[in-house]
């Protein structure tokens, strides 16, 4: 089968190893994987912004992109959502475009939730020695129901143990821009998150989405806290939680 | 009620530094979020209740008028008066005038939100009539001329050392710390109104088009002395709180007391009918229902018009991790929280209330918890596009949308860009590879630093490896 990794402008720009990581681990799926040269941005800043026009410009040409493909699939439940349950919405009033629309919505999957349902991903190379706590992203788990999906796979990393913290499933305060916006009360939330996170005593936070990584780890380290790893979950399953050197 | 919602960014700020607040609604979070969970799990089968429940709220909704015409018809049949009001300012003259045609020189009152849309006390209080509130955090709200800050726990910004000094200042009593000592001094100090008071003035939860009744949910049996007691009684409610039948409200009340408080049923469930007749030896011999559209017509034209199935149990505040932040009263309307955030815009106009739509992470959370399945982060985002589109955001912010939407449109620009981002930001990071002040991003760096990258793209790095 042919996937189109869509890797996402914040992994491309911020974090590249997630994009390899990812790409390694629909190749040991037994996947074909084609990654479109032109891909840029899902349109998601200017959805949840208000920018309707600008998004669904962008939508086109992701749609365009990403046609030829199988399947799409995104290290990100927040962009894989953009395309799966939002785009519908966003050509709602395009009649031209629902067919094609709502056919790459079906083929779209969150990574994990791919690697489970689809791949049927058997094992995983990484290894990882030592225990991780699994941060439930807003999008991937209340739009895509992604849940025990990354919890299976974490399973087989071997070496890793996986405890649960409190509210795993509570938002850690990112949303996009409004960790911009609202800086101070985003604080406020991802600090709770943090306080969470520490109370396990995890080496690491394993989550899927790198803004949510973004944002907890710039406040664990805010807080001074050096130790605790935040990592993202393709990450680990690939055995790709250093920079290669 | 006056409105502060242009100043939620400068509210906000100021209750995130109370430590008091903060104390409270972490106790909000621990009290209602795991009793939610728990109601909900009795139920076999929330989804398909949910499902029924919106459907219920969507059905009249469609038919608004038809089951307003019925609900009129049938309360009338049973010698109330049904009076309808357009606009807050009709609903305050309408009260006032039932109150001066009977005398009336003392109202009780039971928790509604709506008079507080109208700020309904203070145009009593105007016309010389006294009020009192009688639910007890309404009550305390009252002592303390303060507005609410949820709406079916008013009064949960505040401690009970802050709910004792106000008790013994005002009641100019010995000081007590005890709930149930103060419970009793604030029901010592109300049952001489309830049995003095002409009029007795309550909110519905619903009213029901099939009977003509109105129907309200409490827990402290105030809301059934108002209703019960003064010679008339006054229910004021808005137009989108019909129900068809009383099975409809059968199913909504298997959600409305769970997704608020946790309760299977709340203490109370008081449906008023008609006007105490000769064979009755309760009740008021006057009936009046207050109708108010006050916007509500317009938002059912409107994109949003989902906000209105809204039944109004608070589980979208509850759950909302800027709500569990700020409070209530930094939203800085009757409404807060998610709901609060698409009405208060609604009612007051976009421009009056322009970071409210932006106050939200979508983390839907409140969307998964609403009994009617409202699509709360959806609907926000409706009040975004709409600010987008009249123009009413910041002029950077769309040069740096309408930029952002140019260059991801143009990938060989992109893929410039993009590179001397990854430079730049690896750069700033130095070697501790994170970014202590970000350039444009103060919001962000004033609570956090920013993770540097490592100077290369993806795409760059995969064309290499190609
Ligand atoms: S929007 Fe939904 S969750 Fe919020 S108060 Fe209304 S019914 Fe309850």
């Amino acid at each position: 089968m042919r996937v189109g990794l869509f890797v996402t402008c914040l992994v491309d720009l911020m974090r590249p190893r997630i994009g390899f990581a990812a790409l390694e681990l629909l190749r040991s799926a037994g996947c074909e994987v084609i990654v479109p040269r032109t891909q840029t941005c899902c349109g998601q800043p200017g959805y949840n912004s208000g920018d309707r026009a600008g998004a669904k410009r962008l939508a086109q040409k992701l749609i365009a992109e990403f046609e030829p493909c199988d399947y799409v699939v995104a290290p990100s439940g927040s962009c894989a959502g953009m395309i799966r349950t939002h785009y519908p919405e966003l050509f709602s009033a395009a009649p031209d475009w629902q067919a094609r629309v709502r056919a790459l919505a079906e083929r779209t999957y969150e990574l994990t939730d791919f690697l489970v349902r689809v791949a049927k991903l058997a094992t995983v190379a990484g290894e990882f020695r030592g225990t991780v706590t699994y941060h439930d992203a807003c999008s991937g788990l209340r739009e895509l129901g992604v849940k025990a999906q990354p919890r299976a796979l974490l399973a087989k990393v071997k070496g890793l143990a996986l405890t649960e913290m409190d509210e795993a499933q509570a938002c850690c305060g990112f949303g996009g821009t409004f960790a911009i916006k609202f800086g101070d009360i985003s604080t406020r939330i991802v600090d709770a998150k943090c306080e969470r996170i520490a109370a396990t005593g995890a080496d690491a936070v394993v989550l899927g989405d790198l803004g949510c990584m973004l944002n907890i780890e710039g406040r664990l380290r805010r807080r001074g806290e050096a130790r605790m790893q935040v990592l993202h979950v393709a990450e680990v399953l690939a055995g790709k939680t250093r920079e290669p050197s | 009620m006056h409105a502060t919602s242009m100043h939620f960014k400068s509210r906000a700020a100021e209750k995130l530094a109370d430590g008091d607040l903060r104390a409270a609604l972490d106790g909000l979070k621990r009290r209602f979020v795991p009793a939610r969970a728990a109601a909900i799990a009795e139920l076999d089968d929330f989804e398909a209740v949910r499902e029924a429940a919106a459907e219920i709220r969507d059905r009249a909704l469609e038919h608004l008028d038809f089951f307003l015409e019925a609900f009129e018809r049938n309360c009338t049949a049973r010698g109330a008066v049904v009076h309808w009001a357009e606009t807050w300012a009709d609903v305050n003259a309408i009260v006032v005038a039932i109150a001066r045609d009977n005398g009336v020189r003392k109202a009780v009152k039971s928790k509604s939100m709506v008079s507080e849309e109208c700020a309904l006390n203070a145009a009593l209080e105007a016309a010389g009539i006294a009020v009192v509130e009688t639910d007890l955090g309404e009550y305390i709200l009252q002592l303390g001329h303060e507005p609410p800050s949820h709406i079916i726990a008013p009064v949960i910004h505040k401690t009970r050392d802050q709910v004792s000094d106000l008790f013994a200042a005002k009641h100019a009593s010995p000081r007590k710390t005890d709930i149930g000592e103060l419970t009793r001094e604030a029901r010592e100090r109300l049952r001489p109104h309830f049995l003095s008071a002409d009029m007795g003035i309550t909110g519905a939860n619903f009213i029901v088009a099939e009977t003509g009744s109105t129907l309200i949910v409490t827990n402290e049996g105030n809301g059934r002395m108002a209703t019960t007691l003064p010679r008339v009684h006054v229910a004021i409610t808005g137009i989108e709180k019909v129900v068809p039948t009383l099975e409809d409200v059968a199913t909504l009340l298997r959600l409305l007391p769970r997704s608020a408080t946790g309760q299977s049923i709340s203490n109370y469930v008081s449906l008023t009918t008609g006007i105490r007749d000769a064979a009755e030896l309760d009740g008021p011999e006057q009936f009046h229902v207050v109708l108010l559209d006050g916007g509500r017509s317009r938002i059912l034209a409107s994109e949003v018009r989902a906000i209105l199935r809204c039944i109004r149990c608070g589980a979208c505040m509850n759950h909302c991790p800027v709500y569990q932040s700020v409070g209530g009263h930094a939203y800085g309307w009757v409404y807060p929280g998610p709901m609060g955030s698409v009405l208060t815009p609604s009612y007051l106009g976009l421009e009056n209330a322009l970071d409210l739509p932006h106050a939200a992470t979508l983390c839907n959370q409140c969307g998964v918890v609403c009994p009617v399945k409202i699509p709360l982060p959806g609907l926000l985002r409706k009040l975004r596009e709409q600010q987008y589109e009249r123009g009413l955001r910041p002029w950077h912010e769309r040069m740096a949308l309408a930029g952002w939407a140019r260059l991801a449109a143009h990938p060989r620009l992109y893929a410039l860009a993009t590179s001397l981002a990854a430079k730049l930001l690896c750069w700033l990071g130095g070697h501790e590879r994170r970014i202590a002040r970000l350039p444009f991003g103060r919001g962000w760096s004033g609570g956090r630093d920013m993770p540097a990258p490592a100077g290369k793209t993806f795409r760059a790095l995969y064309g290499k490896q190609d």
